[in-house]
């Protein structure tokens, strides 16, 4: 599912609630069901076995296997109702083999011995014919197979385990709160994901992971009848990497900003935010519209995470590099040779970019990607300097890399497995900052907070970017909420405008639920990083109009 | 058993289902489909596959007290576990006072959007299509990025009233985007049918490939307000926005561009040129689509905005009965009419303007006012004295399509297209736009 469609469901208006096809895959289950236990560990590995067994015998070189349970539980209400509880599990197997140099994959519920036999036969007649019409052989980066391991989201409390009814509950309370505070309508909803894999090469891994994922988030509307006006708030918590803990709202997990203000590191007080959200979303009825200009910007990691994840995630997709995404997403602007360069000033000395699948509570951590590649950390933006990409196995080789960087992944075990984004991160400064000292400094400037309006080229150029919330500046002190602020940019200008950053206390993530990649498209989760950081002299349009 | 039933087939397991009912009311919908997809980029088939898939969705309601349960298991234990399941949660389910209880049978217009063309599509033909493309681009020694999908389905539905739909349909969209090797040229196709004999992918291919040659050594131009040519599915993405907003609910509510001061709406009010008329009619042969929506209504021909004026908004029945007026469903398909232009004729009579072959990354900046931003992208072409004279570099836009449709110069002749945001096909004119916002520029080729 496209992000868009998502995030139409996510502010969602109209009366009945229709899920977008796409949303949630596979069968509709009881919430008991989401508890039962998957197949054993052995029981898999037989299956598996047979898979890998299969495919040689037919002529594969390599193949991995894929037994996958996948299982979702969302909620959406509206102010006083529950619009829709959906519990749905998807089991199945996908088989990807190399045959003549060439891939072949295909994918069965059938989890019997003979079906995945079949299965793996067919990925094979698929390879086989596939690679009458290709030029090139695949080279796979090597990897040494990792025996029998397994892997877990640490978590304190699986959120399939709390009763829908505590959730109901939580969603109404949160709903309460922003129509006592004068919200005219609330949308919330929760999202939680777990993914039981197990994977198996003929490299000798045998890998079994349980990765869990949570979204909590609502939409405040208020309303202006007699002036014709309305304004929306977005929730500002982050999808996760974590269990039901998320949601317990630690008073040492919070960030205070100024005018009051709250940024939420590892656990998020859904009613407080709403609270917030009701209150602000009145005052956003009478800020002031932004004077179009040039202005230094102070953005909060809630924000600055999707210009991150736009601006520098995906053009240093590797696959979109070399034009796999042609026709969908599009290449990118960071072309090989400005790599080879190794002086391509991608942004200013501040700019520290790292990716990794490794850091705690985050979207794009588990232990093992979907080609068995144990996870790591690595640079990509150094000094300011662009020094590498995100990699799979197949891609290693064109980068000179020895080894994959881990970053494939399929949505489902029906879905082939491709590059998909890591997390991407923009290291703290070094040295002590607060928010409050940044902005200390700043003569004109705005500071914005939350995820708005976001569009960017398809080489990954130009962009604009909208906001939840916007503050002026003046001569180091908020004087007042704006209105109709977007900033527009291109990447490598902004990048190294980057002027300031605030220090490690500050850091907190930012994460994105549904991206959405591929023909057929396919959704991944990824978390951004970042501490406040100050941006000089950006352009800012107003987005005012009259219709 | 087969994944796309036939109305008799469909019909016996609907029946079959609702005598497992014990509710005061139940209502069935069922739905299958199978999809066939073929991928390339780098002149080379990158990945081909296929999809199935099958619902169930089983509505129960005791009083207005209602649970919905759904599978894809279609055996007798299956079905009878999802009709207890939607039962058992209604039980346990709040009283929903939106809940308006299931419709009487209904007339139903006709609708051909069945092809055994599309319907008997196979990996070899899908190749075949394919191959026609690439054999171009390798030729031309340009670089090919393109993805085929075609799909064949049916959705069906049935109530304890005694209410019974059924609809089978095809479709394929076929893309294509054509780079130079030096990525200084970038050009795009897209085409949309429910009869895969009317896609042409040689045809198609021969115009990405002009607009790939002829976008290199792009010029670039100030920023500004343009007259602007939108070919269909540049407008396309565009107009759904106006599309996705005729919900009368949000409109009352007071959270719709089609909301006003004092909180009274825009219906019965001129918002667009004249000229603009939009309307869906499922029995349209160049767009067939469903004549009833999921719930059971009838698809009527319906105009949306006449002449400029809003003429219908879209209702829930519970919002309608609420308000007092008949429950015009969302539509299955839109329609915009157009002018007798023709494409050549929109370019020769214009002075000083921008042919836009296509929109790229459209978002909401504002649902207020509906103003979207996005980029121009793989073929723009700057047009003087009535001739296209030179490429021009990408543009960053930010513009309303009600301000747009207010500033309307020329319709073309409607065609069907497909949207790149949405996937959805439309029937839609090209069309020629004064005063559109271009914002900022972009390098992205």
């Amino acid at each position: 599912m496209k992000r868009r469609e998502f995030m139409q469901l996510s502010g969602l208006s109209l009366g009945a609630l229709a899920l977008p096809s796409g949303l949630v895959m596979g069968r509709e289950v009881s919430a008991e069901q989401l508890l039962q236990p998957g197949a054993d560990v052995a029981f898999k590995k037989q299956l598996a076995d047979i898979a890998l067994n299969a495919a040689r015998s037919k002529g594969a070189t390599y193949t991995d296997v894929r037994i996958g349970r996948y299982l979702q539980q969302y909620i959406f209400t509206r102010e006083t109702q529950v619009q829709n509880v959906t519990n749905a599990e998807s089991y199945g197997v996908g088989i990807r083999v190399m045959a003549n140099g060439t891939w072949g994959f295909a994918a069965t519920s059938d989890v019997t011995p003979d079906g995945i036999a079949t299965c793996a036969a067919t990925a094979v007649a698929i390879a086989k014919a596939n690679s009458k019409i290709q030029t090139e052989p695949v080279v796979l980066a090597p990897q040494k197979g990792v025996g029998e391991v397994s892997w877990k989201t640490p978590l304190t409390k699986n959120a399939f385990e709390i009763p829908v009814k505590e959730k109901i509950d939580l969603l109404m309370n949160v709903n309460g709160e922003a129509l006592k505070y004068g919200a005219a309508f609330v949308t919330s909803n929760l999202f939680f994901v777990n993914e039981q894999k197990y994977f198996a090469s003929t490299d000798g891994s045998y890998i079994d992971q349980d990765i869990h994922r949570i979204w909590p988030t609502f939409t405040v509307t208020a309303i202006d009848k007699a002036a014709g006006k309305f304004k929306t708030r977005d929730a500002i918590s982050s999808p996760m990497g974590m269990g039901y803990e998320y949601l317990d709202g630690l008073a040492s997990e919070k960030i205070p900003g100024p005018n009051g203000l709250v940024g939420y590191r590892n656990s998020y007080d859904m009613i407080e935010d709403a609270t917030m959200a009701a209150k602000q979303t009145k005052e956003k009825m009478t800020a002031k519209s932004v004077t179009p200009g040039k202005y230094d910007l102070v953005l909060d990691p809630n924000h600055l995470g999707l210009t991150i994840h736009e601006s520098v995630g995906h053009p240093l997709e590797l696959d979109r590099v070399l034009g796999y995404e042609a026709n969908y997403a599009g290449t990118s602007f960071a072309t090989l040779d400005k790599w080879k360069s190794g002086t391509f000033n991608y942004g200013s000395k501040l700019v520290n970019i790292v990716a990794d699948k490794t850091q705690p509570y985050t979207l794009g951590t588990v232990g093992y990607d979907d080609e068995g590649v144990p996870c790591k950390e690595w640079d990509l933006i150094k000094d300011g300097i662009l020094v590498n990409y995100q990699a799979i196995r197949d891609q290693a080789a064109i980068i000179g890399e020895k080894e994959s960087h881990g970053c494939c992944y399929a949505d489902n075990w029906n879905s082939v497995q491709f590059q998909r984004m890591p997390n991407v991160s923009l290291r703290p400064g070094t040295e002590k900052r607060s928010v409050l000292d940044m902005i200390k400094g700043v003569e004109k400037g705005i500071y914005i907070i939350g995820r708005g309006s976001y569009s960017i080229d398809q080489q990954r150029y130009n962009f604009q970017f909208g906001g939840q919330l916007f503050y002026e500046i003046k001569n180091g002190e908020l004087v007042g909420m704006l209105d109709d602020v977007a900033y527009q940019s291109n990447t490598q200008e902004f990048w190294n405008s980057c002027a300031q950053l605030c220090d490690k206390d500050d850091y907190r993530t930012f994460g994105s639920f549904f991206d959405g990649k591929g023909q057929p498209s396919q959704v991944s989760a990824v978390s951004h990083g970042s501490a406040t950081t100050r941006f000089n002299g950006v352009n800012v349009i107003n987005t005012g109009r009259k219709i | 058993m087969a994944i796309i039933l036939t109305e008799t087939e469909a019909k016996t397991l609907l029946q079959k289902v609702l005598s497992y009912s014990k509710a005061d009311e139940c209502e069935v919908n069922l739905l299958g489909e199978q999809r066939g997809n073929i991928r390339y980029a780098r002149n080379e088939v990158s990945t081909s596959g296929g999809q199935i898939n099958q619902n169930l969705t089983v509505q129960s309601a005791f009083g207005k007290k209602v649970g919905v349960a759904s599978i894809d298991e279609f055996d007798d234990e299956s079905l009878q576990k999802v009709v207890r399941r939607s039962e058992e949660l209604a039980m346990l389910a709040p009283e929903n006072p939106e809940y308006m209880g299931v419709l009487e049978p209904q007339t139903y217009g006709k609708s051909n959007g069945f092809f055994e063309s599309t319907a008997n599509v196979t990996p070899a033909k899908r190749a075949d299509a394919v191959a026609q493309s690439l054999s171009q681009t390798r030729e031309k020694n340009l670089v090919g990025a393109g993805f085929l999908e075609d799909s064949r389905g049916y959705n069906a539905m049935m109530n304890s009233k005694g209410l019974f739909a059924y609809y089978p349909s095809t479709n394929v969209n076929f893309s294509l985007t054509v780079r130079t090797p030096d990525g200084k040229g970038s050009g795009y196709v897209i085409r949309g049918f429910s009869d895969f004999k009317k896609l042409n992918t040689q045809t198609a291919t021969q115009i990405a490939v002009q607009k790939c040659l002829g976008s290199a050594e792009a010029r670039a131009l100030e920023p500004g307000k343009y007259t602007v040519i939108l070919e269909p599915t540049a407008a396309s993405v565009l107009l759904e926005n106006i599309f996705f907003s005729l919900d009368a609910r949000s409109a009352d509510e007071g959270r719709s561009f089609l909301s006003k001061p004092g909180g009274k709406t825009k219906l019965g009010e001129k918002i667009v040129d004249e000229r603009v008329t939009i309307y869906s009619d499922p029995a349209n042969p160049e767009l067939p689509a469903s004549p009833w929506s999921g719930d059971g209504r009838a698809q009527e021909k319906t105009n949306w905005i006449e002449k400029g004026v809003v003429k219908n908004l879209a209702y829930s029945r519970f919002w309608a009965k609420k308000k007092g007026v008949k429950a015009t469903p969302f539509p299955n398909n839109l329609i915009m009419a157009g002018g007798t232009s023709s494409m050549e004729a929109m370019i020769k009579s214009t002075k000083r303007g921008i042919l836009v072959t296509k929109l790229w990354y459209i978002r909401s900046v504002d649902p207020q006012t509906l103003l979207l931003t996005g980029l121009t992208r793989d073929g723009t072409f700057f047009i003087e004295d009535g001739v296209i004279k030179y490429p021009v570099k990408n543009f960053r836009f930010n513009e309303s399509p009600i301000i747009m449709l207010n500033n309307l110069e020329e319709l073309g002749i409607p065609e069907r297209t497909v949207s790149t945001e949405s996937d959805r096909n439309y029937l839609i004119p090209p069309m020629k736009i004064r005063e559109f916002t271009f914002t900022s520029l972009s390098d992205a080729v």
